[in-house]
């Protein structure tokens, strides 16, 4: 486990995110629901991530960040608390909220650049989980923002595979 | 008690007052046919499963309980998607039952297998997969739960044969609890300090208005709706799907508003001050374009679907509830609006000025539409339910017949299905077999599910069907003589191809045709007088007829076209 690396900020999250943490029953299909309302009301979906909710097997917590220009958020929140498999429906703005999210990325070394690598990753806050012959993997977990950073500062490399995971969201406390 | 998946099935149906479902049998379902045989069940073969599910909304707006209806799977199950987004789109509550293939071949591309649920996730209000036999009285309970309760609509539950086939413990749920749905909550506690903000805004109000939609009738407020119109002393529209919510012959009626709404309804909807919506969603051919709709008016909304309120319109007060509940709150508050003499007055001068009219009846023919539809409600017994297709003659139907009770206009609103209205009108003469079910059909709806004559005549519903033959589609020939300069474009059906009385007549029926006034008397006064099998009217209508008045595509209320005969004098 990596310390918290560059904390960002995420109220540089443009304001037209919004964040649903959406409560859902863990069964099958519930999730082509969730992406057929969304595709059939003009909803964009901007990021997407689903897990089993706390220690139930019962439900799933889906995160969704939606663009909410592309229809009013009281209509996105309406009709997704009318599918029946929707248990509950938290709305997080970005400035309420601690977004956390997940990149890995394969970074190509050879000689001649394996210093610039290193330091592009430090300086990221990103930590290695593998090393090839001609490869590195990074991992950093932070703030979607800090995520931006580094995937911003490896585009001078070729060849990069990169994964993003998707933002996951909770209350700020206090 | 040990049952199979198919017995426990049909029990489930009659725990829940199942008293008729209508369907056709093929393999995945086949299971499921046998125990029928041996239930009190009545079941209506029909000839095509399109007919089934629009019998099953025909009964559900007849009789206010849910549709049922029961197909195999693939075509069988694709054949009753049309149905299934026409009660959607009107919230209309049906359970439709699909057989699947064997859960081992899902998604195998087996034989008649096709993904319904997949299909029918966006035009249901929920749908199941059976995984076992011993999960199917839950499905069945929660289904027929959410399709009546909250904003009523359909539910599917597809079965798969080996499911129908295993052995299951006999159980049913007792509670709501045990049908396992926690993210369904439609009991509402009724907000009061919205009901309130309504009640203020009511009592400031001078020029109110009533817009009464189909949720109206879904919570059977008609009587709460007459008090309280009657106490406010405020005007009243209905919608196209809450004709019969309030009685037409009803002097604080202004009728239905509207693209084809009378001029007065939508004339006052665009002066009011005040419209409380109650069950009504704002749809684009009641507002026309919607910056221009109602521009003065505050907005009281009430809806049992929270997502209705400000999708169209914003609201200045939200109430969800169902429509009973709210007008009954709003009554106990003694909401009164200002003096509406002069808001009357000036309603009262719109309706001297643009009565509904139509072109004097030619004696030898061709018939005017609007004229039949006349001369059936006068010889119509009292209660006398109608069903109609969509088109032209929809809208001469809802605005020429006068409905003076809930449940009497069975139509497709929302989806505008063409062919609706035959099998519709058999599934009410089923739920209410003690009135005359007449359906005004156009020829070109009248095409498309004819068949359905042939259950009918079979099992012995003896509906009245009035074709308003014009040999057109006569809407899209409406709209292409307005808007594209008489550039008639693939509209022309014939009057005579088919031979509507031949076809009646081969499928059992009474085939009866009239060209004149005075054959249009006759036939229907025949039809009148059969009650035992149904009857097909084949009336030669005036195929240059158009609707008016009328809001054209797009424009603003304002711009309503009255009838020519109407036109020149002002405004």
């Amino acid at each position: 486990m990596s310390p918290e690396p560059y904390l960002g900020d995420t109220t540089r999250t443009p304001i037209r995110h919004h964040i649903l943490s959406v409560l859902v029953e863990n069964k099958p299909g519930v999730l082509a629901r969730i992406a057929g309302l969304f595709a059939r009301r003009g909803f964009n979906i901007y990021s997407l991530a689903v897990a089993p909710a706390e220690s139930h097997a019962r439900f799933s917590r889906v995160t969704i960040v939606v663009d909410a220009e592309s229809a009013p958020l009281e209509q996105i929140v309406g009709q997704l608390d009318k599918l029946v498999n929707v248990v509950a429906i938290t709305d997080l703005a970005p400035r309420d909220a601690l977004e956390r999210e997940l990149l890995i990325a394969s970074v190509p070394v050879d000689d001649d650049n394996r210093l610039t690598v290193l330091d592009t990753i430090t300086h990221g806050g990103a930590s290695i989980v593998d090393v090839g012959a001609t490869s590195v993997t990074v991992m950093l977990a932070g703030t979607p923002d800090a995520c931006d950073e580094l995937e911003r500062s490896l585009e001078k490399f070729s060849d990069v595979e990169l994964h993003r995971t998707g933002r996951v969201a909770l209350p700020r406390l206090g | 008690m040990q049952l199979t998946g198919a017995q426990a099935l049909i029990k489930s149906l009659e725990q829940e007052g199942v008293d008729t479902i209508f369907g056709l049998p093929g393999g995945a379902i086949l299971p499921v046919y046998d125990p029928l045989l041996d239930s009190t069940i009545r079941h209506i073969l029909v000839r095509h499963e399109q007919g089934a599910g629009h019998m099953a909304e025909g009964y559900a707006l007849a009789t206010g309980r849910p549709g049922v209806a029961m197909v195999t799977s693939g075509p069988g199950a694709t054949n009753i998607v049309t149905p299934i987004g026409n009660a959607h789109m009107d919230s209309t509550p049906l359970v439709v039952i699909t057989g699947q293939v064997a859960t081992a071949a899902i998604g195998t591309d087996a034989f008649q297998e096709c993904d319904i649920t997949g299909i029918t996730m966006g035009i249901t209000k929920h749908n199941f997969l059976v995984q076992s036999a011993q999960e199917i009285p839950r499905a069945v309970a929660a289904a027929f739960h959410l399709a009546t309760t909250g904003r009523p609509g359909p539910v599917l539950i597809d079965v798969p044969k080996d499911v129908t086939q295993s052995m299951m413990d006999w159980w049913y749920p007792a509670t709501v609890e045990e049908y396992d749905l926690p993210g369904y909550r439609p009991d509402l506690e009724l907000d009061n300090g919205a009901v309130e903000r309504a009640v203020a805004l009511i009592n400031e109000s001078e020029r109110p208005l009533l817009y009464v939609g189909g949720g109206t009738l879904k919570s059977n407020a008609t009587h709460e709706l007459l008090a309280f119109a009657e106490r406010t002393g405020m005007p009243v529209v209905t919608t196209l799907m809450a004709r019969g919510s309030f009685p037409d012959s009803h002097e604080q009626h202004l009728g239905m508003p509207g693209m084809h709404g009378m001029y007065t309804a939508v004339t006052a909807i665009q002066k009011s001050d005040l419209l409380i919506s109650l069950g009504a969603r704002f749809d684009d051919r009641v507002t026309g374009k919607i910056s221009a709709f109602a521009p003065e008016a505050k907005i009281i909304h009430v809806d049992i679907d929270k997502a209705e309120f400000n999708k169209v319109r914003q609201a200045d007060v939200a109430i969800q509830s169902n429509v009973a509940s709210a007008l009954v709150a709003l009554d106990a508050a003694r909401a009164t609006p200002r003096n509406l003499d002069v808001w009357w007055k000036t309603i009262n001068a719109w309706r001297d000025q643009y009565p509904l009219v139509y072109d004097e009846p030619e004696s030898e023919g061709p018939l005017r539409p609007q004229h039949v539809i006349e001369a059936i409600a006068a010889t119509a017994a009292p209660g006398t339910i109608v069903a109609s297709g969509v088109g032209q003659h929809q809208m001469w139907a809802s605005q020429h017949w006068k409905f003076d009770e809930p449940r009497t206009w069975i139509n497709s609103g929302g989806a505008g299905t063409m062919g609706f209205g035959v099998p519709a009108a058999i599934g009410a003469k089923v739920g209410r077999p003690d009135r005359t079910v007449w359906c005004i059909d156009g020829d070109g709806c009248f095409q498309m599910t004819a068949q359905e004559l042939v259950t009918a005549r079979s099992e012995g519903i003896p509906i009245k069907v009035a074709i308003l033959n014009n040999a057109y589609l006569g809407m899209v020939r409406q709209w292409q003589e307005m808007f594209y300069e008489e550039r008639y474009s693939e509209v022309y059906l014939s009057a005579d191809l088919p031979d509507y009385v031949k076809w009646a007549e081969a499928m059992g029926c009474v085939g009866l045709r009239a060209r004149t006034v005075k054959e249009m008397h006759e036939v229907i006064e025949q039809a009148n007088a059969i009650n035992d099998v149904p009857v097909v009217i084949d009336f030669r209508t005036d195929a240059s007829e158009k609707v008016f008045p009328m809001v054209a595509s797009g424009a603003s209320n304002d711009d309503i076209m009255v009838h020519p005969s109407q036109r020149g004098a002002s405004r």
